[in-house]
């Protein structure tokens, strides 16, 4: 029979339709909001940095010292900058990736750190860690391997033979998920007892250790990914609405499938392998983006991405500031933010 | 239009559909009856090429259609189902502009079009819809959701139109209005329809021909009056029926008599 579950996202009753002018114009104020984020946030830190030489020296886009010592210009250049960025191409490929397996597999509760995937990039990362070491290429591929694994283990697991309830998916996750967990532990007891601190601050979701090598790859999958996966927004729509009508009305449902599956995986693999497990971001942003604009993909995809990026670079400088000189891991602020509200939409769903 | 040639279906080594043929003809609605699991929705299904089949052959105005691709397909054949999920909130308006997606000219991404939106409201009037468009999907009752699909199939613009049980959610008066857009459809744009439909009744008051199912096969086909004798339906449904004249179209009637009100 007919599924009433959206009252889990339920919305004002009347909204205009999504245009092209308004998805530019929202995304553009979206791209001002996170650039100006960009910005601020490289302001703050435990070093306090003198505000109009750090403003000046990033206009110049590093080319210029504007007065700031060299030490205070390496902090800002080769550490929070990209730190920052890292932030912004996490947080906006997991709010894509989990926009994406929201609308393919018709829940809103959908997640990449929730259904296991998140885990089964981290295993792919923790192969290369312990076996290719020295390769650092190694890493994403191995994540997206393992993601693209967890993935079609849960798609599979989900599909009961009354159809993929809401619930099975979740309780397919969490199999996936313990059972990636204690594959973790295995490969942890390979690895020398220095680096388990530092490991287990990665898996759950830590920015700290930004790899220079990797920051381009994340930032070019973010991108890529994001203008993909909205590329087939129109599909999605339709999906969103069941295989078989989407099918009826001619969407290509295994060629979506694919794209989305693939997509998905290298955005959770990259940040994955840069950043560790970041709960929660695929599931509280796209949520918001539909809040508020609606559930067209078309726009609510862009805007999860951005919104994404924007969400992991405020909850960072939180998790790098609150208790400075120490830090935090930015999956423990992204969780605490996102636990409670993942059990406010499951129990409305 | 559409024709199935000695179309076969099986699946989990059972045999659903059985050599069936068939062709659906500009102006003419035909109904599909026949008994739970006859293979009524899996025709269906087949025709439209979602389910795989066995033998035989399907052909859209004589081309086979496994040769057509999945939006030229859909410009042609339009489907209402039984069921839409809901999961996320659309509006009633963008529910229907769904329908439209095989017309844009870029797979998968695109906006509607002027026409979009006029072939949208056109057809939400047709419904009965148009002071609902702005509604959320969810929070129609099941007629309205129902009427909904219906609108969303006819703003495909396809000239051939597969109902599965298209009336079941809806009361009386809601029934003959869709019937009666199906209907008009099929004199006004020469399209053809064709309808499973458990509503006996219903069947000979609209259908110009009569599919009788029973496990996979056709095992009658013809007018309503050829198809309705008591005869047959009392060997297709094992029930004893009563069929009579309308007492105003003057076409057949079915009653079913159960044993125990006879006794």
């Amino acid at each position: 029979m007919i599924t009433t579950a959206s009252e889990a996202v339920a919305s004002p009753a009347r909204r205009k339709r999504v245009t092209l002018r308004k998805t530019i114009v929202t995304c553009a104020v979206m791209a001002a909001a996170l650039l100006l984020a960009i910005v601020l946030m490289s302001l703050l830190g435990s070093e306090q940095l003198p505000v109009r030489a750090s403003l000046c020296a990033l206009a110049s886009f590093g080319t210029s010292t504007c007065g700031l010592t060299q030490d205070q210009f390496d902090i800002l250049f080769q550490i929070r900058l990209p730190r920052i960025l890292l932030a912004a191409a996490v947080g906006g490929s997991l709010a894509t990736a989990g926009a994406g397996y929201q609308a393919l597999l018709r829940n809103p509760l959908a997640e990449p750190y929730l259904l296991g995937i998140s885990n089964g990039a981290a295993v792919g990362t923790m192969i290369a860690l312990v076996f290719f070491g020295a390769m650092e290429w190694t890493r994403p591929i191995l994540a997206f391997t393992g993601a693209l694994a967890a993935t079609l283990a849960v798609y599979r697991l989900a599909r009961g033979r009354a159809g993929a309830t809401p619930e099975r998916l979740i309780l397919a996750g969490v199999i996936v998920t313990t059972f990636l967990s204690s594959v973790i532990v295995f490969v942890t007891v390979l690895m020398d007892a220095t680096r388990i601190r530092s490991f287990t601050f990665w898996l759950l979701g830590d920015l700290s250790g930004t790899s220079k090598a990797l920051l381009p790859v994340a930032i070019t999958i973010a991108i890529a990914g994001a203008l993909a996966l909205t590329l087939n927004a129109r599909s999605l729509n339709l999906l969103m609405l069941g295989e078989r009508d989407a099918f009826d009305l001619g969407v290509e449902v295994g060629r979506v499938r694919i794209v989305v599956f693939v997509v998905a995986s290298l955005l959770v693999g990259s940040s994955v392998a840069a950043s560790g497990s970041v709960g929660y971001v695929g599931l509280v942003i796209p949520h918001l983006a539909r809040l508020s604009l609606g559930s067209d993909n078309r726009i609510s995809i862009p805007a999860a991405a951005l919104g994404g990026a924007l969400f992991v670079i405020v909850a960072d400088t939180v998790a790098r500031t609150v208790i400075a000189p120490r830090e935090l891991p930015v999956g423990a602020i992204t969780a605490l933010i996102g636990a409670p509200l993942f059990i406010y939409l499951l129990r409305r769903v | 239009m559409l024709e199935a040639r000695d179309l076969s279906v099986s699946y989990d080594h059972r045999v659903a559909v059985a050599n069936v043929t068939l062709s659906l003809k500009q102006g003419e609605i035909t109904a599909i009856i026949g008994p739970n699991g006859a293979g009524k929705s899996t025709l269906l299904r087949t025709l439209n090429g979602q389910l795989p089949r066995t033998s035989g052959n399907v052909l859209l105005d004589g081309e086979p259609i496994e040769r057509l691709n999945r939006r030229n397909i859909s410009r042609h054949i339009a489907v209402v189902a039984q069921e839409a999920e809901l999961r996320f909130p659309v509006t009633v308006l963008e529910f229907v502009l769904g329908g439209r997606f095989a017309w844009a000219t870029h797979s998968g991404w695109g906006w509607e079009t002027e026409r979009d939106l006029h072939v949208a409201e056109s057809v939400l009037r047709e419904t009965e819809l148009s002071d609902l468009s702005s509604r959320l999907m969810n929070e129609l009752s099941g007629g309205e959701r129902q009427r909904a699909l219906m609108a969303r199939a006819l703003a495909t613009e396809a000239a051939i139109l597969l109902l599965d049980e298209p009336t079941a959610n809806l009361d009386l008066s809601h029934q003959a209005t869709l019937l009666s857009v199906v209907r008009n459809r099929c004199n006004q744009q020469r399209s053809a329809a064709l309808v499973v439909t458990h509503d006996i009744n219903l069947a000979a008051a609209f259908a110009d021909n009569i599919l009788l199912m029973k496990q996979g096969r056709v095992i009658h086909s013809g007018s309503p009056a050829e198809v309705l004798r008591p005869e047959i339906l009392q060997d297709v449904f094992e029930i004893r029926v009563l069929v009579d004249a309308h007492p105003v179209t003057g076409g057949p009637r079915v009653t079913p008599v159960h044993t125990d009100q006879s006794v």
